[in-house]
Formats: C-alpha cells, sequence, structure tokens
C-alpha cells in the first residue's frame, strides 16, 4: 500500500468539501498514511471466498404503513437555517461567475 | 437529610414512592452538585435548570393526587449531546452545530421524557464521538473526577464524569466502538452497549449507521437496567430497530445479584486478555491483576472459566477504521451550510460549504472524512472498504464459535487506566488502541457491558471488567455483571465508587 502524498490529500479535501491550508495539508499527509499503513492489513485475510457484511444484524424489506404522518412544519424545519426567504433555505450563488 | 446525590437511582425510587423525599429535592440536589463541581469536572456542555425542575414539580404534583407513574419518575438524568432535544442545545460537540436548537426529539429523549425523568442537561463529548478522551470536543476536554488531570474516556466522557462525579445519578450514552463502555471502565461506573437495534437511532447524530448503539450508563448494574428498559423497544422511525420486546435486564440484574452462576460458562478471549504481543499487547499489569481476580470471584459464584480464542479479532480494530470512517464520511456530508449550523459565506455555494467544513470542523473529524473518502474512492474500494466488510465477517464468525462454548465472553474493558489530558491527542493510532478490546462487539452488533473490577495497584485508578453476550441476549451481560459486582462489593464493603477521592467542591 502507498502513502498518500499532499497532493493526495489535496484532492480528498477537495471531494471532501473542506478548505485546507498547505500547513494542514502536510500534517494530515503525514497522519492519514500512518493510519491507512495500519488499517491496510485487512486484505491479508479478505479472501474471495469471504462473503462481505455491511449490517450486523440482518434484516429485509422493512416497511411501515404509507400514511401522512405528523411531521415538522415549514418554520421549524426553516428555524435551524443559516438564511430563509420565502419559506425556503436561502443560498449563496451556485454557479461561479464565468460558468 | 444525608446527601441525596450518593443514592442509586433505585434508591431514589424508592424514597420518592415511600414519601421520604421529593423529586424537588433530588433534582436540586442534583444541580448544586453541578454548580459546586462542574467548573473543574466539565462534565455538562449546557444545563436546564428551569426545565429539570418544572418536570420534577409536575411529577410530585401527579404523585401527591395519587397518579400512578412510571418507575424512574423524578429521577434526574443527563443526555448525551448527541441525542436531539427539543427545545435544547444539541451540538455533538461541534462547533460546526454551535447555538443549533432541534425542532424534534430523538426517539430515546422522548422516551426519557415519557418516564417523567427530569433532564439535567446535555453531557460533553469527542466531537461527533470520534474519539476516546473527549479532547476532540469542540467546547473542551471533560476531566476524570478520580484525577481532573486524567481523560474521562470518550466518546461519553461527559455522561462518564456526570455519574462518578455525583452528577447524575443516570446517564445517556451512544457506543460505535467503546464510547459507553470505555469511559465507564475509566471511571469507575458501568455502561451498557445494547444489541445493535435494541435502542432506536432515531434522532441521535449518526457517526458509522451500521455501528452506532445508544445505551444506558449508570453506577450500578442494576441502575443501568432500569434505565435500558426505559431506552428499549421498537420504533418505526429506526429502520433497524429490533422487532422484538425490550430483553428483561432487570430481572436479570435482580437475579444476577443473589450471586450463584451455577451452570454459566465463561468464556475468556485469549486475544484480548493482554498475553500476547500485538493487538493484545500493552495491558498495564494492574488491569490483568484486577481481571484475574474477577474472573476468580466468578468462578466462586459457581461459573465455569473456559479460554475461546477469536483469531481475526487481530485485524477488527483495522476494519473499524475504514468502515467508521467511511460510513462517517457519508453521514457528516449534511453539514453542508444549508440546512442547519454554521455557515462561512465566500462566494458560491460550494466555496460557502467548503470554507464552513474547514471552520467548524475539528482535527479529528476532518482525519476520519478524509481517510472515508479515501476508502470509498474509486480504485480503492475493495482493498481498502471492501475487505474490512469481510473481516467484519470474520469478526461474527469468531464470535459465533466462541459463544458455542461459553453463554459469555469477558475481557478488560480497555489496556489501561486513564491516561492524562494531552498524552495521546496528536498520535491518532495510539488514541484508536483504547478501542481494541470493545470494538469487535460493534462489529458484530452483540451486547456489551464494562463494570468495575477495582483500582489498579500501581495507580489507584478505576480498571473495567466487560462482559459480552450474543445478539438479542443482553439479560446475560446483568445477570454475571450484577453476581460480580455484589462478589466485589462484599470484598471491599461497598462499591468501588465510594472508594473515589473527594472533588473540591466550589461556591
Amino acid at each position: 500500500m502507498s502513502s498518500l502524498e499532499r497532493s493526495d490529500v489535496a484532492r480528498l479535501a477537495a471531494l471532501a468539501r473542506i478548505d485546507m491550508t498547505d500547513q494542514d495539508l502536510d500534517r494530515m499527509a503525514g497522519q492519514l498514511s500512518a493510519i491507512v499503513d495500519a488499517v491496510a492489513k485487512v486484505a491479508e485475510v479478505a479472501d474471495s471466498d469471504v462473503v462481505a457484511t455491511s449490517h450486523p444484524i440482518p434484516m429485509a424489506n422493512v416497511h411501515r404503513e404509507d400514511v401522512v404522518r405528523p411531521s415538522l412544519t415549514q418554520e421549524q424545519a426553516l428555524a435551524g437555517a443559516p438564511a430563509a426567504e420565502d419559506g425556503r433555505f436561502r443560498v449563496p450563488q451556485i454557479l461561479g461567475e464565468e460558468a | 437529610m444525608s446527601d441525596l446525590t450518593r443514592m442509586t437511582a433505585a434508591q431514589m425510587a424508592d424514597a420518592m414512592a415511600a414519601g421520604e423525599i421529593t423529586s424537588v429535592q433530588l433534582t436540586q440536589a442534583h444541580l448544586d452538585r453541578i454548580g459546586a463541581v462542574d467548573g473543574d469536572v466539565h462534565a455538562f456542555l449546557h444545563i436546564d435548570a428551569e426545565g429539570a425542575l418544572a418536570t420534577a414539580a409536575a411529577v410530585d404534583a401527579d404523585r401527591a393526587a395519587g397518579v400512578e407513574l412510571p418507575a424512574l419518575a423524578g429521577v434526574p438524568i443527563a443526555l448525551k449531546d448527541l441525542l436531539v432535544t427539543k427545545g435544547l442545545p444539541t451540538t455533538a460537540g461541534s462547533k460546526i452545530l454551535e447555538g443549533w436548537i432541534p425542532p424534534y426529539d430523538a426517539t430515546v429523549t422522548r422516551k426519557v421524557r415519557e418516564a417523567r425523568m427530569p433532564i439535567l442537561g446535555k453531557t460533553n463529548l469527542d466531537e461527533f464521538a470520534m474519539g476516546s478522551s473527549t479532547e476532540y470536543s469542540g467546547y473542551g476536554p471533560t476531566h476524570n473526577p478520580w484525577d481532573l488531570e486524567r481523560i474521562p474516556g470518550g466518546s461519553g466522557g461527559g455522561s462518564a464524569a456526570a455519574l462518578a462525579a455525583w452528577e447524575a445519578p443516570l446517564a445517556v450514552g451512544s457506543d460505535t466502538g467503546g464510547s459507553i463502555r470505555q469511559p465507564a471502565s475509566v471511571t469507575g461506573t458501568v455502561g451498557v452497549k445494547p444489541t445493535y437495534g435494541g435502542v432506536s437511532r432515531f434522532g441521535a447524530i449518526a457517526l458509522a449507521s451500521s455501528l452506532d448503539q445508544l445505551g444506558p450508563c449508570a453506577r450500578t448494574v442494576l441502575d443501568t437496567a432500569l434505565l435500558h428498559e426505559v431506552m428499549g423497544g421498537h420504533d418505526d422511525m429506526d429502520a433497524t430497530s429490533l422487532n422484538e420486546p425490550v430483553p428483561g435486564v432487570v430481572a436479570a440484574a435482580r437475579e444476577g445479584a443473589l450471586g450463584d452462576l451455577t451452570g454459566v460458562r465463561i468464556g475468556v478471549v485469549k486475544e484480548l486478555r493482554g498475553d500476547d504481543s500485538g493487538e493484545g499487547g500493552g495491558y498495564q499489569a494492574g488491569v490483568k491483576q484486577r481481571f484475574q481476580e474477577s474472573l476468580d470471584k466468578l468462578q466462586s459464584a459457581g461459573a465455569e472459566i473456559v479460554e475461546v480464542s477469536c483469531p481475526h479479532f487481530e485485524y477488527a480494530l483495522a476494519a473499524y477504521y475504514l468502515i467508521l470512517p467511511s460510513e462517517a464520511s457519508s453521514n457528516l456530508a449534511k453539514f453542508d451550510s444549508v440546512r442547519f449550523g454554521l455557515r462561512v459565506e465566500t462566494g458560491t455555494v460550494e466555496r460557502t460549504m467548503a470554507a464552513t467544513r474547514a471552520e467548524g470542523f475539528g482535527d479529528e473529524v476532518k482525519r476520519r472524512i478524509m481517510l472515508g473518502t479515501y476508502a470509498l474512492s474509486a480504485g480503492f474500494y475493495d482493498a481498502y472498504y471492501g475487505s474490512a466488510q469481510k473481516v467484519r465477517t470474520l469478526v461474527q464468525k469468531d464470535f459465533a464459535a466462541a459463544f458455542q462454548l461459553a453463554d459469555v465472553l469477558v475481557s478488560p474493558t480497555t489496556p489501561t487506566t486513564p491516561f492524562k489530558l494531552g498524552e495521546r491527542i496528536d498520535d491518532p493510532l495510539a488514541m484508536y488502541l483504547n478501542d481494541v478490546a470493545t470494538i469487535p462487539a460493534n462489529l458484530a452488533g452483540i451486547p456489551g457491558m464494562s463494570l468495575p473490577s477495582g483500582m489498579a495497584p500501581e495507580d489507584g485508578l478505576p480498571t473495567g471488567f466487560q462482559i459480552l453476550a450474543p445478539a438479542h441476549e443482553d439479560a446475560r451481560l446483568y445477570r454475571v455483571g450484577a453476581a460480580l459486582e455484589a462478589a466485589l462489593a462484599a470484598e471491599w464493603g461497598g462499591s468501588l465508587m465510594d472508594q473515589a477521592p473527594e472533588l473540591e467542591v466550589r461556591s
């Protein structure tokens, strides 16, 4: 398994939508590489004949009645939003100037 | 009147039912205690004196009027700040949620309210429950009441410290890799991670959805059982909730306290007892000594002790630190500056999102989100996340084989007594090793308990004894745990908490 370079971490930070300074990237590259090296050992025993488990207690087809139930009002749903307008979440512009 | 905060929850309920004390007296005593010691301990992020006293007064009025009340009505409780509480701030220990007031209650919050228990406040935790020391809280660490220079465990260090500081008799915790059991171990208290799905996760801010489980925390096994029965049960707001009755854990605790374990087979997990090098190494001498003494007590109570081997536990920690970050990176995508929490406005919504998450999340959260993003990314998915899921199967098979030979499995809860604040904060891998013995249960979804096994002779700090049972068999934890608790109390002439040092009381 390869260790993570600063450029790898920069790409991950962009994918995860977390701004990072150069200093952050250097620190994270070292720490993440150490963690990745330690966890890579899972591949040693993960043979192709072993089934993957995604959920500890298997359950299937969990349904409920398709009926309307009490839920948050529009006002409640918007109460914690950083900005709201006309009963909707208000966000900054979606596209950059060059788009 | 003697100090009301030193009673067990069961004694408090009995004393109120007998008319000896009121819930207002009891709640006020705990609020006073919080006022006197929480400046040093910092178990609480938010205290709701007004709300707690209002609930208490209403319970007292109903009791006076002869209204039938739930078993724990009037007994105060603290909630980990991971549970959403309508009208009370909820932060999950993160700056990104500072000041957020949820518009709804978690199912467990609702059940606590329906049980008429005054909610004293919300307890501190590592940010989004990522950590083993509360040092990753966005609001400063909690201090261990046994030694204020030391960690109270994590992520639920606030709940455990509140119990150990006599600030609350009961608390709710959450356990994704040991966040109930490890804090219980290092604070001399009791904590249970129920079977996955045994307690609804609706309204618990998600860390890793296939591992997270809410559970009860207290100072005695019986009190833990009483709270377990309040919290547990099916909830159709959580699709992973078990559709079956709550196990009879209170009855099991009462049976266990009688002290007879004849016919019970107890399996010592070879890989977790600290004899071997590698993952099992690094166990403190006093932790091993107290563990062996507890085993001897269980044997004296009639249990048969056998050794079992779980060879794939060696890979459990690695699998956990792939599965957890992967699920967390997805769960935490909702903190996007749009619907709740912080917004650092910088140009477009995408730029704003990245600036907000940079400012709102702490380092450990960022590390795990990035690790999860990496493990799930194209080209690496099979080697990392896919392999980790296979290890999960192997760990489950190890447990299944071990439970053929034993009714419960046991180990020390955590390899050491609490370490000093700051000692491991810059070494993520050293921090992760705290949970080496607790993580396998989360991977397999089985229930686990930690209860005090004594104090390590070398440092006088608490050591913990872990009990694990097959899925759905939570009651076995309580039977064996109560038997051990009774045997140790007989030897000590009281509980371990009676031996805890006194905190300085400030006015």
